[in-house]
């Protein structure tokens, strides 16, 4: 690239060129046309949106994923949440092919998943193909009412190898949580330390199916709700796998209940090729775990690496 | 192998009568009887043609006289339904969908001249749950079925042919796994659901629907019929419509019940004669079922020719469901809207 040269996005003088060329070329009702406000715009989008709800004209997919309900109401909430409380930073999104299937395998941790929830985000609006990851969640999840149905409804579909292998397969980006709730829910002393990832399921859809795996390391999300106890008996009650105590819940009640200001960083590591093996690669069960241990090693010597780089939990 | 003598059973309702009618229609086909406990409707045995009607009960041992008599070599068995006779018909219908099978087999198994048999089954066989993968395969099976109703005797139904297809293998048994019927014709527990001006839903879920149109399941059954494919295939259109994605599509008004009141609510419907739905069905309408049809598209040979969607529009259409908000008024409003925003700019 020897003729590269700074091209500044807002160039004063060419700005002002510009704004003065159109003035001239332009009639006069064009002009107002062009100077259609922001706010008008939006509303058409939002009425054709509305009136597309009413009438159900819009596609759903077979694991129930709506697009249209998810990127305009969904996804917009979480933009705040993503740019300006957490200040998220994705490190090596190039890792992530523009097209295709691909898995993404991540560490868990938050009380909350909100980690599922930001990084979700971050592909979809920061990645060059905004593509939107498919999540892999627990059966608690889909029993649970509401959120079952807006979990099926943003794209997230049940944890098990037939949805994971149908979904890599029609080359879909799926993202995975391997540490499941042991790494959700385990106490703050243990953050950042990378619990049990599973019976390595994921590893043996990716091999069926030949899609990379992109090990993905998320720091700053364990810091977000410290869980310092757990209240069994009411977790057992509730049917939850556990009732968080952190410093601020349920001491505060609702304003405990609002995430510390952490920084965060979101880095996606080198793709991991799983069509090398051959055929059968799947039926060996030591592949399957070596595998596991090199995404897991990759992921935690990632982590600590993320981790001595930052100087302050909460400025980054 | 195109077959001589073909008797179809639950000929006095929808799918049975049509199809008797298209065989009927079939010059090759020799001879058409058609078995049921009660007459078709007037209109659909005129369609029915050259088909005989027989009323025996399947339920009965007489139904073998009547094979080897005909010299039967085809059955399809279209009988095992969903809808029961009326409020108290529940018990009946079980019995017609189990004991009638089992009758049915065993009268088949003894007359040599049987050469092929298609049952009509049901993805309901897969059950619904939360715990189940998005899509079903024909080799997965179901995490929890219900102790009883339709889901159940399906899966009794199916496991009956198993069996018989053991003792006979020289039989090719075809096995069709239907997901919901939907159509301007067909009259099912789901059209008359989604007819309901108010379409109660459970609140909180929000299932996912597969149909299939109901002239598409009279193809896949005709070409079972005519055609040796052995095997169990899933049948249902392609795409998904979500539940109350559907019923904005009907221009209904959706009611969603809490969980802990769908059984009275359900009730209510049953005694007012409107929808009747068993505990099988109302689980599916909390989750849903959605099944892979790649088989049947690639060794059946057939891919439906309406998807969900256009399945469904067809059956608004059909019915004259009149949406209660008309969308010219929405139109109207949103231009209204769009040309006060013109003027205060």
């Amino acid at each position: 690239m020897a003729g590269a040269r700074v091209i500044p996005l807002h160039d004063p003088e060419r700005d002002a060129a510009r704004r003065s060329r159109h003035v001239e070329v332009v009639p006069e009702p064009e002009q107002q046309q062009s100077a259609t406000p922001d706010w008008e715009r939006r509303l058409t989008d939002l009425l054709s949106f509305a009136r597309r709800r009413i009438a159900g004209d819009y596609q759903v997919d077979e694991f129930g994923f709506d697009r249209d309900l998810t990127e305009n109401v969904l996804m917009p909430p979480l933009k705040p949440l993503y740019e300006k409380w957490f200040r998220v930073e994705t490190i090596g999104l190039n890792n992530i092919p523009a097209a295709g299937g691909a898995l993404i395998v991540a560490n868990h941790s938050g009380t909350v998943p909100l980690d599922a929830l930001m990084t979700s985000f971050g592909i979809a609006s920061e990645h060059p193909a905004h593509r939107h990851m498919r999540m892999l969640g627990a059966d608690l999840v889909f029993r649970t009412p509401v959120l079952g149905a807006l979990a099926r409804k943003s794209g997230q579909t049940l944890a098990c190898n037939p949805d994971a292998e149908r979904l890599l397969s029609s080359g879909e980006l799926v993202g995975v949580w391997p540490e499941g709730f042991k790494g959700v829910g385990k106490p703050f002393k243990d953050r950042y330390k990378l619990q049990r990832f599973g019976r390595g399921g994921f590893v043996s859809a990716a091999l069926k199916t030949g899609a990379p795996i992109i090990p993905c390391s998320i720091v700053g999300a364990e810091e977000i709700y410290p869980m310092i106890g757990d209240i069994k008996a009411l977790a057992r009650l509730l049917g939850f796998p556990y009732f968080p105590v952190t410093p601020f819940f349920p001491l505060l009640g609702p304003l405990g209940a609002i995430p510390l200001p952490s920084k965060w960083y979101i880095e996606f590591g080198e793709p991991i090729r799983t069509d090398v093996f051959g055929e059968n690669a799947a039926d060996d069960p030591m592949l399957v775990f070596n595998l596991t241990d090199q995404v897991r090693e990759t992921i935690q010597q990632t982590l600590y690496r993320l981790l001595t780089q930052r100087r302050n939990v909460f400025l980054g | 192998m195109t077959p001589k003598v073909v008797l179809v059973t639950g000929v006095s309702r929808f799918l049975g009568g049509h199809l008797a009618a298209r065989f009927a229609a079939n010059p090759d086909i020799e001879r058409v009887l058609g078995v049921d406990t009660e007459p078709p409707p007037r209109d659909l045995l005129r369609r029915m043609g050259r088909a005989e009607f027989v009323r025996a009960d399947i339920r009965n041992p007489l139904i073998s006289k009547v094979i080897s008599t005909a010299n039967v070599d085809t059955v399809v068995h279209a009988s095992v339904t969903a809808s029961p006779a009326g409020p108290t018909g529940r018990t009946v219908m079980k019995e017609m969908n189990v004991i009638g099978t089992m009758q049915l087999l065993a009268a088949c198994q003894k007359s040599p001249k049987v050469q092929k048999l298609v049952v009509k089954s049901t993805s309901a066989v897969y059950g619904s749950s939360s715990r189940d993968p998005a899509v079903f395969t024909e080799d997965m099976g179901p995490k929890d079925l219900p102790s009883s109703g339709y889901a159940k005797d399906a899966v009794e139904v199916e496991g009956y042919v198993r069996g018989f297809g053991r003792r006979r293998p020289d039989v090719n048994v075809t096995t069709l796994r239907f997901t919901n019927f939907i159509g301007p014709r067909i009259d099912t527990v789901l059209t008359r659901y989604f007819a309901l001006p108010v379409v109660p839903t459970v609140l909180g879920y929000d299932a996912r629907v597969q149909l299939l149109h109901s002239e598409d399941a009279l193809a896949v059954l005709e070409r079972a019929t005519l055609h040796d494919l052995p095997g169990v295939f899933n049948v249902g259109g392609d795409g998904v419509l979500l539940l109350s994605q559907a019923i904005r599509r009907a221009g209904r008004l959706n009611l969603p019940v809490p969980s802990g009141a769908v059984p009275t609510v359900g009730g209510f419907f049953r005694s007012a004669r409107l929808v009747d739905f068993s505990p099988d069905q109302m689980r599916f309408l909390n989750w849903g079922r959605v099944i892979d049809t790649t088989l049947l598209k690639k060794e059946f040979g057939f891919t439906p020719r309406w998807t969900t969607q256009q399945a469904f529009d067809d059956y608004v259409s059909g019915r004259g469901l009149k949406p209660l908000i008309d969308p010219e008024t929405i139109d109207a409003a949103e231009r209204g809207i769009l040309d006060a925003a013109a003027r205060f700019r």
